[in-house]
């Protein structure tokens, strides 16, 4: 049985005078326990919004959340706001891409770690500083019992991500959802922060929902990946499958138009051409349409559906990228 | 060499850090720039990487002379840029143009793009001739694939990528010889940046362009340059052939720094080997003793404290090196030994926010 379930989650924001923005159109996944998914696409592709959607954070009024968020068979957007809290933190960790965002500034950093722990473990305020200590020293944070007394803007970005990180793992969740952990931050405190993530994970079975812009992140570190464009998946596949041989345009366009480090230094790289500002409603057939090279007839009139497709991948294209045959 | 277009020797950018009720109190310096030398040849596009606040952007901008130079020398097309002012220095401003990274926060949400476009003409006295200009308007336009129906919209009518088309065309609209370009695709999404990324090339090879592009991104960088400088806290640390650089990184930070770029492709990530550093970039009001890089280095030895290495050149290829033990590195004699974290504080180093001003620096630098 999946950990996490989310079954056809949508999104719909609706402000006085405006038209409805759909921002997620009916998602679907699952993570199985101890299993790192991947969330890629673009951005104001659905990313935030359907993790924001899964934890109960999206703003009270002026928007519309239909469909289910399973977690260990509990509908998490059936749930009232303060079960949700205990929930939150305790079952699922979250971390941002702005930490001092999430991090209260006035809040020495022991004490936020060990309220966590306090709420959700009921320690005593002495023995969860105690315990504060081992984790800000298990995510790298150097002097650990100095840091306790400290504020966040005191660290660095790299430092106050690994402060977050530290509180978001803090009660063992069995998820942890990162939303562009990495992307604030530089290249080398980066390639730290994943090592980090990865090893955590790993050591502590904990779940992984990683969204990013990032393929290369998503690369070295996602089991399953889903590729979001409008709203909707339109790729799932395995990561070695989807790299080695996307189905979907869109996919495909991104992969081959990435610079990449290892590769020979060619003249141009392929473009995908437009922007999402020509996509047509998912309504009106698919929504890429305008922008794909594989355009056909059949891309037209009717929403495209997401097919099934091998390990558990899926699909959404009337006219995918051929297999490779082997010569 | 008599084909560098821009010759730039011991460049220093250091900013004051005030203190003070009336900040009238200087408490120290930010080295922004501290003591770089380059060479770009005509034609080339020489790519500029590094860390956020190594001192990327205040050399394009010193460079400029939007930053004023604390000290050192620039020479463009043989002039000395630093000795001119006045109306030289307006005319000579022509010759350099900018492109930033951020196309919305660099352009005039009130101005419609036609305004925008001209402006740059006006400042050159060159709009006297009505349509003489508006022919130039509408050929700048076209090289970079926006229609002449552009003209009268405003910005947050185009899309980003879009955008940076206009941001693009501001700086060619004069017949620049070099283009400054800082961070000009790192705000917008892969599919765009590639759209830039070729454009750029493209209007290299038609109007015999070069380029300075500065950029945190590796791969874009590896893509687009014919040569890469690495910076590291005001210091260019290596250069190099952007191959060679890939092939042969001599400088423990390159290494580094290479070795943490994510590469999209599972197969390579799996099999791929670390080097990751320790703790965070140090301040630039700061720095290490000797070599800035010391405190993170799992090569550093005694001397690296006491004596900054220089860039010099490595071998036969060009390459170009600031480590004192490249050699011994390179070879495998030196071998790697533990770093311990140094915590690093967010400190009085952080730019103020205004752009694109010219902004006071040091410019009484005691002769050493
Ligand atoms: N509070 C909001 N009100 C209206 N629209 C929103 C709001 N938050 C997000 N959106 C829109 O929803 C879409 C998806 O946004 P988001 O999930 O943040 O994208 P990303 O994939 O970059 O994380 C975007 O078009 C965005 O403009
Ligand atoms: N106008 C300024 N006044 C003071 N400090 C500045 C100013 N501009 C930049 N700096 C500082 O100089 C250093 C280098 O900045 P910058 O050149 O913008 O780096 P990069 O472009 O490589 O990110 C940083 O520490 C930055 O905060
Ligand atoms: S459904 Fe058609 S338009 Fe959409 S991605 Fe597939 S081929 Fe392209
Ligand atoms: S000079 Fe010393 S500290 Fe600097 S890079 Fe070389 S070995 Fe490392
Ligand atoms: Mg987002
Ligand atoms: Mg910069």
């Amino acid at each position: 049985m999946p950990l996490l379930d989310v079954r056809d989650l949508s999104v719909v924001f609706q402000r006085k005078g405006t038209a409805p923005v759909r921002a997620v159109d009916g998602v679907s996944f699952t993570v199985e326990p101890g299993q790192t998914v991947g969330l890629v696409g673009e951005s104001g592709c659905g990313k935030s919004v359907t993790s924001l959607a899964i934890m109960g954070l999206l703003p009270r009024r002026g928007n519309k959340v239909t469909g289910e968020v399973l977690f260990s068979d509990t509908d998490l957007l059936k749930l009232r706001p303060r079960d949700l809290r205990d929930w939150r933190g305790r079952d699922i960790g979250m971390i941002f891409q702005d930490p001092l965002s999430s991090l209260n500034p006035v809040i020495p950093l022991g004490v936020q770690v060990a309220e966590v722990l306090e709420r959700h473990q009921g320690r005593t305020r002495q023995a969860a500083l105690k315990q504060a200590r081992g984790l800000l020293d298990a995510v790298g944070i150097p002097d650990p019992a100095r840091r306790l007394k400290e504020f966040p803007h005191q660290l660095s970005g790299g430092m106050r991500q690994r402060a977050l990180i530290a509180i978001a793992l803090a009660c063992k969740p069995r998820l942890l959802i990162a939303d562009e952990p990495t992307t604030a931050l530089d290249v080398t405190i980066q390639a730290q922060i994943l090592t980090l993530l990865k090893e955590l994970v790993d050591d502590s079975g904990t779940a992984l929902v990683m969204i990013t812009h990032d393929l290369g992140v998503v690369a070295g570190l996602c089991d399953t990946v889903n590729v979001l464009y409008a709203g909707k998946v339109v790729e799932r596949a395995h990561r070695h499958d989807l790299f080695a041989e996307p189905r979907h345009p869109y996919t495909h366009g991104l992969l081959q138009s990435v610079p990449r480090l290892d590769a020979d230094r060619g003249e141009r790289l392929h473009q995908i051409r437009g922007s999402v500002s020509d996509n047509i409603p998912w309504s009106e057939g698919c929504a890429f349409a305008p922008r794909c090279d594989r355009v056909i007839d059949d891309c037209i009139g009717d929403t495209v559906p997401l097919e099934p497709t091998y390990r558990a991948g899926a699909l959404r294209c009337t006219n995918p990228v051929p297999k490779e045959v082997p010569v | 060499m008599s084909d560098a277009l821009v010759e730039i020797d011991d460049l220093k950018v250091h900013f004051p850090i005030k203190s003070g009720l009336l900040f009238d109190r200087t408490v120290g310096y930010v080295y922004a720039v501290d003591g770089v030398s380059l060479k770009i040849s005509r034609g080339e596009t020489y790519g500029l990487v590094g860390e956020s606040g190594c001192g990327k952007s205040t050399l394009g901008r010193g460079l400029l002379r939007l930053v004023e130079p604390t000290s050192g020398r620039i020479t463009f097309d043989g002039t000395d840029v630093r000795a001119l002012s006045g109306e030289r220095m307006r005319l000579f401003r022509r010759r350099i143009q900018m492109v930033f990274q951020d196309p919305m926060s660099s352009l005039d949400p009130r101005q419609s793009v036609e305004s925008l476009l001209v402006e740059g003409l006006k400042a050159q006295d060159l709009h006297r001739n009505k349509a003489e200009a508006q022919k130039r308007l509408r050929s700048t336009l076209d090289s970079v694939g926006l229609p002449a129906s552009a003209l009268t919209k405003y910005p947050h009518e185009f899309s980003g990528g879009q955008r940076q088309r206009i941001g693009i065309a501001r700086a060619l609209v004069l017949g620049p010889e070099l283009i400054v370009a800082d961070e000009p695709v790192s705000a917008l999404d892969v599919s765009i940046q590639a759209q830039v990324v070729n454009l750029l090339g493209d209007l290299q090879d038609s109007l015999g362009l070069t380029y300075l592009v500065i950029a945190h991104d590796l791969a874009v960088i590896r893509h687009i340059s014919d040569t890469i400088g690495v910076m590291y806290l005001g210091s260019l640390v290596e250069e190099a052939d952007a191959d060679q650089l890939y092939e042969r990184p001599l400088h423990p930070y390159t290494r580094a720094l290479l070795s943490a770029v994510p590469i999209p492709d599972p197969r390579v990530e799996d099999r791929r080997e670390r080097m990751l550093l320790v703790g965070d970039l140090p301040s630039p009001a700061d720095p290490p003793s000797g070599c800035r890089f010391r405190t993170r280095c799992p090569w550093s030895q005694t001397r690296c404290a006491e004596e900054r290495p220089v860039l010099r050149v490595f071998d036969d290829s060009g390459q170009r090196v600031a480590c004192h033990f490249a050699e011994q590195i390179h070879s495998g004699e030196l071998t790697p030994h533990e770093v311990r974290a140094e915590l690093v504080r967010p400190g009085a180093d952080a730019a103020p926010a205004v752009d694109n001003e010219l902004i006071p620096t040091r410019t009484d630098l005691p002769t050493q």
